[in-house]
């Protein structure tokens, strides 16, 4: 038995160049971060860019129970992302898959340089992130989160960690992807720094870009990174005071 | 090796809040009969077809539902196929750990489950396509966020509140096939509003909605499923000590009150 989707509002691939929402190519998607949104975690922040919507939360510095793991000189920090199975179009299955698996290792590493960790011998952070709906750029929206959570939890760090990423769609190299850029466009550059120093910490790239493209790509992100910052800065001024 | 941390709660803190309760007192100020604040907000998610968030007090939980088209169950071929599915994420709570779900997740589901089921909540037989081959399939996922005690009420009426919220295709069949019109979307055929009542007991009194702290000290805890015209559809027991017939008799005419009160908050 054959079945049959008629649906108008699936993307046919031949739309006209321009972005969604008149967007220019380094213009971010509307942002909003919310520190402090769990009762139980240290630390959480909530944030929604475009239709992505992530939580992320915050535990430690705790005991850390699997001593294999331990550092003696300096806490270690563990990162778990996860997709909730409603929060993309086909259901995903509950619980861990290659794809996530992979964003978890990544996210801890680019989040690591920022903290203190010295400061925490023997013991652990660990950072969950949930996303709760999903539209192209959940790594950086839950990298972004992350920091800010981690500063609500009042763990010493030298600076946040912002994300975003650039690509290239029809044609052009734009910041901040959404969605269908993502799945129809040439190029994805996910990239992860710390705004002040402009040290990078996480890039990724699948597709397909000319040396001078990249170069564009990257310029685009690094620069985006400011208005990220000044919405993380937001969210914990907001919760905390000035 | 999976290490499981177990929340210890100090006697002296067992012993004082067990006394103020055997004062007619709760610690959070509430009468024995009265639920926190709550708070229901439906179609939070855009990817899903149906969505909810639910507080009560700081228990905080995300659902979502999302239908399949599937093969039904060779014993109900006429039926569609609710599947309900619990994750207590490690950001609820300190003590939760990532993972295939424990026996606490599984009960949860099951207990959700069966409220809505047995309460036949949604009209099952309306979401038949071809009778044998192809029905509805409800996935209705349950995101706990925040724990803060008293669980199974909060999923239950999140629950509720997502599946009325729930859109499905029109389905037409041309021939030998199924056309989805996902731009006429339909409610999903829901016949009944079940929802659950929960009571702890502490030092021989019930208590409804048990917030954190009493769940940690609680010896006994009954959850009542009723239907609105007060008829009960499910029931579950849990904890260590046990509960005389006289106290589940007393607790189901307060749920009766109490599932009437919940219900207002359903949009």
């Amino acid at each position: 038995m054959n079945i049959i989707i008629t649906n108008n509002n699936l993307s046919t691939g031949t739309e006209t160049s321009a972005r969604a929402n008149n967007r220019a190519f380094d213009e971010l998607r509307n942002l909003k971060i919310e520190a402090g949104v769990l009762e139980r975690a240290d630390g959480s922040a909530y944030l929604e860019m475009g239709g992505n919507k992530v939580l992320a939360a915050v535990y430690g510095p705790r005991e850390l129970f699997v001593r294999r793991l331990m550092q003696p000189n300096k806490a270690v920090l563990r990162c778990k992302y996860n997709m909730a199975p409603f929060s993309v179009d086909d259901r995903k299955r509950p619980g861990p898959d290659r794809r996530s698996v992979e964003i978890s290792k990544l996210t801890s590493e680019a989040l690591t340089p920022a903290v203190f960790l010295e400061k925490f011998p023997r013991s652990t952070i660990d950072v969950y992130i949930e996303v709760l709906e999903a539209e192209g750029g959940t790594r950086c929206a839950g990298i972004t989160a992350a920091s800010v959570a981690l500063a609500d939890a009042g763990i010493p760090m030298k600076d946040m960690v912002v994300a975003c990423a650039a690509g290239k769609s029809d044609g052009n190299v734009v910041l901040d992807l959404s969605e269908i850029e993502d799945k129809e466009g040439e190029a994805d550059l996910p990239i992860a720094l710390m705004p002040r120093t402009g040290e990078i910490t996480l890039i990724q790239m699948d597709g397909h870009l000319t040396e001078d493209e990249f170069k564009k790509a990257m310029d685009l992100a690094i620069d985006g990174r400011m208005k990220i910052n000044e919405q993380q800065k937001t969210a914990i001024k907001n919760r905390y005071g000035d | 090796m999976v290490i499981k941390m177990v929340h210890i709660v100090p006697e002296i803190i067992k012993e004082s809040v067990t006394n103020h309760i055997k004062n007619g007192e709760r610690t959070d100020g509430r009468a024995f009969d009265e639920y926190r604040d709550i708070i229901v907000e439906p179609g939070v998610v855009g990817k899903a077809e149906g969505s909810a968030r639910v507080k009560i007090g700081n228990t905080q939980i995300m659902i979502g539902a999302k239908p399949q088209l599937g093969t039904p169950f060779n014993d109900t071929p006429t039926l569609g196929v609710l599947m309900t599915n619990t994750e207590l994420l490690p950001m609820a709570a300190p003590n939760f750990e990532a993972g295939p779900p424990d026996e606490n997740s599984v009960e949860l589901s099951r207990v959700t489950d069966r409220c809505i089921r047995e309460g036949q909540v949604v009209d099952l037989e309306k979401l038949c396509v071809v009778q044998g081959e192809k029905v509805w399939m409800v996935f209705l996922d349950l995101h706990v966020l925040d724990y803060d005690g008293n669980l199974i009420d909060a999923a239950v009426l999140g629950s509720v509140a997502a599946l009325m919220n729930t859109k499905i295709p029109t389905t037409k069949l041309e021939g030998d096939e199924i056309v989805l019109d996902y731009d006429n979307m339909i409610p999903l055929p829901i016949n009944e509003k079940a929802l659950m009542c929960t009571f702890a007991k502490i030092g021989g009194e019930l208590l409804i909605d048990p917030s954190l702290e009493e769940e940690e000290i609680m010896g006994a805890r009954l959850s009542i499923g009723m239907a609105e015209d007060g008829s009960i559809c499910a029931m579950q027991i849990g904890g260590a000590e046990s509960m005389t017939k006289e106290e589940i008799l007393k607790a189901i005419s307060i749920a009766k009150i109490k599932t009437a009160e919940l219900r207002t908050y359903l949009p």
